[in-house]
Order: C-alpha cells, then sequence, then structure tokens
C-alpha cells in the first residue's frame, strides 16, 4: 500500500518494495520524529489521531498533484497514530525518481501539503498536562496529564 | 434524515464522543447540522470558527446540501507530521 494509517510502528525498509524501478536514479526517504521540545516545552510523548479512511484519500490526492507537477516515478507516505515516544517516527515520505532535484523538491512540497490536508491530529504530553495541537495552535488544554481522557 | 457524524481532537472532546448519529430535517445544510449541534453541545461554540468539513470523506464547503446516510465529519485545523518538518 503507498498510503497507510497505522498504529504500528512504521519501519523505512519496508518502503523499499516501491524502489525496484530501473529508471530510478535517486530516493528520498524522509522521517519525521518526535522532537523532545515542542514550544519550548519538553514533550513526554505524542498522541496522534487520524480520520484514517479519509486520511489515506487525501495522501493520494497528494500523490496525484505531487505527480502533476514533477516527474517522479513512485511516491508513498505512511502515518503512524496513537503513542508516539520521543524519537520514533510518525512520517515517512518515500519519492524516486531519475533525478535528485525533482525527487528533493517534490518531497518537500508534499510533506507541506500533508501537513495542510490530512486529516491527523497530535496531542502533546508534557509532565504537568496536555493538549491537542490545532495548526499551530494548543487548544483544549488539560492538566493534569493523567485527567486527559484521549 | 440520519447523518452520521464523526468528531476529532479538541472537538471529540468538547462533545465528549467520537461518534453521534443525528436526526436531521431533510436539506439540512453542513451549517444547519452544525448548528444543531452547537446548541446540543455549547461546548462547540468557540471551536466553529475554524472547522472544516468532509462529507462522506471528502473535504466540503458548509453550504454542501446532506442527504439520508451522509458521513459528515467535523475537522479541526489539522497537526500531522512532526515539528521539525
Amino acid at each position: 500500500m503507498h498510503y497507510r494509517v497505522t498504529d504500528e510502528a512504521l519501519d523505512p525498509r519496508e518502503l523499499e518494495r516501491f524502489l525496484d524501478k530501473p529508471e530510478n536514479g535517486a530516493v528520498i526517504n524522509f522521517q519525521g520524529v518526535v522532537r523532545r521540545q515542542s514550544r519550548g516545552r519538553i514533550v513526554d510523548y505524542l498522541e496522534y489521531d487520524a480520520y484514517a479512511p479519509m486520511a489515506t484519500k487525501v495522501m493520494a490526492q497528494i500523490g496525484e498533484e505531487v505527480k502533476a507537477r514533477w516527474p517522479i516515478t513512485d511516491f508513498a507516505v505512511w502515518h503512524r497514530t496513537g503513542r508516539l515516544e520521543v524519537g520514533e517516527t510518525s512520517l515517512l515520505v518515500l519519492v524516486t525518481s531519475p533525478h535528485r532535484k525533482e525527487a528533493f523538491e517534490a518531497c518537500a512540497w508534499a510533506v507541506d501539503r500533508i501537513k495542510e490536508i490530512v486529516p491527523v491530529w497530535k496531542r502533546e504530553v508534557w509532565d504537568d498536562g496536555s493538549s491537542w495541537v490545532e495548526g499551530d495552535t494548543l487548544v483544549s488544554q488539560r492538566e493534569p496529564a493523567g485527567a486527559a481522557g484521549g | 434524515m440520519h447523518i452520521d457524524v464523526l468528531l476529532f481532537a479538541s472537538v471529540r472532546d468538547a462533545v465528549g464522543q467520537r461518534r453521534l448519529a443525528v436526526a436531521t430535517p431533510e436539506g439540512d445544510t453542513v451549517e444547519q447540522l452544525l448548528q444543531r449541534l452547537v446548541s446540543d453541545y455549547p461546548k462547540l461554540a468557540g471551536h466553529t470558527g475554524t472547522l472544516m468539513a468532509a462529507v462522506n470523506q471528502e473535504y466540503a464547503p458548509r453550504a454542501t446540501v446532506l442527504h439520508d446516510g451522509d458521513e459528515v465529519a467535523f475537522i479541526p485545523p489539522v497537526s500531522g507530521g512532526s515539528d521539525a518538518l
């Protein structure tokens, strides 16, 4: 599957199944990773929620948009949901193409587009509370974290 | 008619449920459905300005007319990927 939302750990090596085209000269295998620090606060862990059936459709739509703009040979997006610890991979994006320039450009554009329209949300959990992140904004802040209903 | 409503992130917290089965009059739009929900769940009022809607898993304007059995999702601004991007 090129477009996937899963609560299982993401393994970039699994994307190698898409790499068998002889015209490929460049492979971008991008990973978005949970960072320790966010907006000046120390993140304990993140919790991702998704509207999974729509998310995979929107990923496929982004795939069509990317292929219409750049001569790439393949494109895949996997997003993880559920609880993710610092250092774990939340997002995988694979772009393959004959030459590197279009692969880099397509990947950067696609990641921006994913963050803009794919229906996935994260909740930051700190040691003294938690909040959904919506766009660039913290909302529905709750304290303490233990009171979170998920 | 019966509409299957899906709620996510802060909107789900405001309502306290992820899924609602809502009975609405024929011809209701997404906007009218949302206003109906706001009167049932007043905590939603603070969210309506930023919400997007999807009908049957595609983004749809608030003026979209609904049909029996539609799945309507109210979608807060998304935040997938990671902050490093």
